[in-house]
This record gives C-alpha cells, structure tokens and sequence, in this order.
C-alpha cells in the first residue's frame, strides 16, 4: 500500500505555557527557547502509517508544507520507517490557512500520483483548526472519515475505527481514501539508530508553487479564505488559595476544610 | 454577500431528542440572528420523528426548522450529511451556520466548508457579530488553549462549530411559534462512498464524565493505573467520575474516553479536583468550565495552580489520602 503522510512543523506544545508569547503587531505566537517538532497528531498519523506497512508492506511518503523547515525536523518520519519527504519550501506557502494549505497539500498529492492512502493528523497543535485532511479529501473528491484510533487494510478498502463521544464507529471506506489520525491510535514509536543513519541519506524533493501547479497567489497568506482579526492570550488570576500544614497530611486536611468554608463541600 | 441571510444550527439527535449541543447553537445561533435582526433555523437532516424534534427545536429558538427527513440519514455518515447541507445551504443560503464541535461537527464543518468552497473556524468559544461589517466573529482556542484566536470569513456561508458546554441554551418555550419547511432528501446512494459497519458505546460504570457535578481527575504524576484506585474512592464520595489527562490514557491507565482535554472531553462540573495534573493549556480547555478548580500538585509553579481556587502543594500520595478521610468525614456531617 502507498501511503502519504502529511506533518506540520510546529514549536514544541510541551513547552512550558510561560515560554509563550503572542507577537500583537504581528499577530503571531512564539515559543520563547521551545523547539521546533513535528506536530504531534501528525506523528500519531506516522505511526499509524508505520502500524499498516507492518501489517502489509509498502511505501510511506511525506509531505510537509512551509517555510524554513529545518531538516533535522521533517526528517524524524523518515527515522521512524518512512521511505520518502516532499517538502513544499517556499515563503509563498507561509501563514496560509487550512484552505490554502490544504489546496497545496491537494496539488501535491495529485503530483506524487501513485497512493493509496492520506493520513493527516487530526489537528495540527498550533493552529487547532483541525480541517486539512477533510478539506484535501473534498478537493481531491475522495471519501474520507476522521479521528482514527485504528485502520485496517482490506484490499481495496480500509476499516477505520473512529472516535466517538460515546465510544466509537467503524467505517468502511474504498481506497484510494483520507484518514485523519487521533492519538488513540498509540504512541509513536522512537526512531531507531538505524533510522537516523538511513535518513540521512535521504535527499527529500523540494517543491515550491509552480511546480505544483500553483500560482504563488494561490497558496500562504495570498490563497487564505479566513482572516486572523486577533491573536491574544487569556488572562487567568492565578488567585489559588493554597493550603498549608505542618505535614501534607495536615494541608490536605485543611483543603478540605477550605472546600466546606466555600460550600464548594 | 446580501443574497446570504439568517442563521441556520445544523441539528444532532441523542436519545431520540434535539442534542444538547444544538440547544446551545439554537441559544447563541438566537443571539447572533437578533444581532443581525434576521431568522434563525435549525436544519434537522433525520432519520424519522421529525415533526417531534422540530417542535423542540423552535422551543429552543429556532423561527424555522428545515426538515430534511429520509431513513437514509438515521445515522450519521459523512458522504450523506454534506450532501444534504450542501443542498440545504444552497436552497436556504443561510449566512451563518453553526454545528457543534464533536465527532459529527468535527468530521462535517470542515467537509461542508471546503464542498461551498468557504471557510470554515472550529471550535469557537465565543461568536459575536461585527456591529460595523455585521460579519461573525469567531473566537477559538489556538496553540492548545495558550491563545485565543479571533476569526472572520469574508465569504458566506461563514461555518462555524461551538466547544461542548461553551454557550447557553434558551429555556424550552413549548409556547414559541415556528414554521416547518420540509426539503426532500433525494439522497444519491451511489454518492455515499463510506459504510458504517459497527457503532460501538462504551459502558461506563457510575455517572458519566461529561454529566458527572464532580470530576476527580490523575495525571501523568500518578504514574500507574493503581492510583487511579484511589481517585475513584475520592470521587465515589461525591457520587462522581473519574478523568485523566492525556498521558494516563496513552499509557492505557485509563480509558481513552475518560480523557479529559482540547481533543477529549470537555467537561463543566461544579467542582473539578486535578490530581498529579500539570495543568498544560491542552489539558485545561477541557475543564476550565468547571465552577471550582482544586489542584494536588508536587510543584508549587505547576500551571494548574494558575487556575485552581484551592490548592496543595504536596506528593499526591501523602495528600490524597488524608483529603479523601477528611471530605469523607465533613460529608457525614
């Protein structure tokens, strides 16, 4: 089976919530000494990629849009047992939105031509939009369900076991299909050193607008169909009202007695 | 865009009943429609007992409900539900349409966005109407609750999903008029590409998180599924549920159902008690609704402590124990 994965770079959601600041004139965020990663979710739909070459070989492709994308970065996919890396690179596809990223993924997707399978995260944890894997299954006009906690190759169709609020649904989609990936579907797994030696010797294509087919109006802030008004962080009062003892034992008592003076007990 | 008027809230079913996230889209979905002084209507696409659903949506608000009623839309599925709302939208052109954030809204927004060629902004927190350019504004968590991000779609229909327990429903008034238009579903099979082949609900024992008054919740600091042992007892006491951040539940220390969180539940208890939980932006979107937040937490500048009303700082294994005697204790009182 043929599979692309398409993964974000983002910096690092597990930083501190202290190292975030807000760019207001810009209206862009960034993460005071956080790294750059590989969106979670996006590697949640690496492993689920890895998880079906398991079970039935085949080729794993990935596709990754932005600008300065550092190499050390987007090739941790290949690490873990990916086969190939696609870069749109270009600034032109900087600060798109789902449509306009989503277009990009779509025209590239169409380029690389031979596959099977799309997997997307199911959000990407900057933006939390949460909407390029539906959108490049409706531009490609190819069915598609979301929230994946586990696939299942079948020929031609895949079994997907999506998340509900009650539990969850098994749907049955012909390929070629788009999945979206929650984390449900198992932690990641580590790159090898194998992986790392061999993805060093991957040289990923780099594509920029004209190669996909797409004029540089089309894609990044140029192709968006939503406009960012504001970008802000919320206030919290941080007024905790912290119990104190001589032992813990004693500051849990007084929790609870704090709780019973509130009424909250 | 004048030829796109009013508000239309895209209708769910639980237990053969309008869902409680569509009494909430009806609740705001009513705001937005008198700001903009234009009609407000729910699209219920069902399998059957329309007329009874239809009823209850103009209870909650709605002036007009759009019934789209065919055996075929029973259950959710994907290829079906945007089919219709793509003719539904074309026939009512609606300029706002609301769904709700979850597994159904979460899959179709963005689908039906892209199939009208708009854009789409999911999980808003707050909408208002622009007094000057009378287009929505949607608020939404970004960078997992860090920020808050303001969106505007200069294209209609401008879609929108709504967080779970983030906007008010109108009281039920049985006695509001409304007017019932039937739209034919005139569903393609050959179009529905996916086949639901199993639903499956998870039984949990006790009260469910997302209804439960008090939610006691571990995190990654509980460092094993036993601790959770603990938690229920705590929660027991209080007749409530247990919950967990992420890690626990990608740890299989829990159920992935009892997550907590931006991408789990979102939960509104009256008391939340976060146990060995850090307090990750991640983690509060998914109870920062709670009435009271306590937090147990080893580290004094955990970021739980920046939302807690109360608190201890303290290895959880020593507190809870004593904090569970002790609630147990005053509550026999």
């Amino acid at each position: 089976m043929n599979i692309i994965v398409c993964v974000k770079q983002v910096i690092d959601p597990e930083a501190p919530p202290s190292s975030f600041h807000i760019d207001a004139a810009a209206n862009k965020a960034e993460m005071r000494g956080a790294s750059l990663v590989i969106d979670p979710y996006g590697e949640y739909a690496v492993e689920a990629a890895l998880k079906l070459k398991d079970a039935g070989g085949g080729k794993i492709t990935v596709l990754s849009l932005g600008d300065n994308l550092q190499r050390e970065v987007v090739k941790k996919p290949l690490a873990m047992g990916a086969d190939e890396l696609v870069l749109l690179e270009d600034e032109a596809y900087r600060d798109g939105d789902a449509y306009a990223t989503a277009s990009a993924l779509a025209a590239a997707i169409r380029k690389i031509g031979e596959y099977d399978l799309v997997l997307c995260g199911r959000e990407a944890s900057d933006s939390n939009a949460g909407q390029t894997g539906a959108g490049i299954a409706e531009l490609l006009g190819l069915p598609c369900t979301t929230l994946a906690r586990q696939i299942e190759a079948n020929g031609n169709t895949v079994k997907v076991s999506r998340v509900t609020a009650t539990g969850y649904e098994v749907v049955e989609l012909p390929l070629p299909a788009v999945v979206t990936v929650s984390n449900e579907i198992g932690e990641p797994r580590y790159p090898t050193i194998k992986g790392i030696m061999a993805a060093k010797k991957i040289t990923p294509l780099v594509w920029k607008p004209a190669d996909i087919g797409l004029e540089a109006a089309a894609v990044g802030a140029a192709g968006r169909r939503a406009e960012l008004c504001r970008l802000y962080q919320p206030v919290y009062e941080g007024k905790c009202d912290f119990a104190a003892g001589e032992t813990p034992e004693e500051a849990a008592a007084a929790l609870a007695d704090k709780l019973r003076q509130a009424k909250v007990l | 865009m004048a030829d796109h008027q009013g508000v239309a809230v895209y209708g769910e079913v639980k237990d053969n009943a309008l869902a409680p996230i569509t009494a909430e889209g009806l609740g705001i979905g009513r705001k937005l429609a008198d700001a903009l002084k234009q009609e407000l209507a729910c699209v219920l696409a069902v399998g059957a007992g329309g007329d009874a659903l239809a009823k209850e949506a103009i209870a909650a608000g709605a002036d007009k409900v759009y019934l789209v009623e065919d055996p075929a839309l029973a259950d959710y599925r994907a290829d079906a539900a945007v089919a219709v709302m793509e003719k539904v939208a074309g026939q009512v052109k609606p300029a706002i349409i609301i769904l709700g954030q979850d597994d159904i809204g979460r899959d179709l927004a963005p689908r039906l966005a892209f199939r009208l060629g708009t854009a789409a902004t999911l999980d808003g927190t707050e909408l208002e109407i622009d007094a000057a350019s009378k287009r929505l504004l949607a608020t939404k968590p970004v960078y997992g609750g860090n920020a808050l991000a303001v969106y505007t779609s200069p294209s209609d229909p401008q879609i929108v999903t709504i967080r779970t327990k983030a906007f008010t429903p109108l009281a039920p008034d049985a006695s509001r008029q409304g007017e019932v238009i039937k739209i034919a579903a005139e569903l393609d099979e050959a179009a529905v590409r996916t086949r639901v082949v199993d639903r499956v609900t998870e039984e949990v024992a006790g009260v469910k998180i997302e209804d439960a008054a008090v939610v006691v919740a571990g995190g990654r600091g509980m460092g094993s599924a036993d601790g959770f042992t603990q938690l229920e007892e705590l929660a027991k006491l209080f007749k409530g549920a247990v919950g967990a951040s992420r890690p626990p539940c990608d740890n299989g220390w829990m159920p992935d159902t009892a997550q907590v969180g931006l991408t789990g539940k979102i939960i509104a208890p009256e008391l939340y008690i976060a146990v060995a939980i850090s307090g990750s932006s991640q983690h509060m979107s998914g109870c920062s609704g709670a009435k009271t937040i306590v937090g147990i937490n080893k580290d004094a500048e955990a970021n739980i402590f920046r939302h807690a009303r109360f608190g201890v700082v303290g290895d959880w294994k020593k507190v809870l124990p004593a904090f569970t005697a002790k609630v147990k204790e005053l509550l026999a009182k």
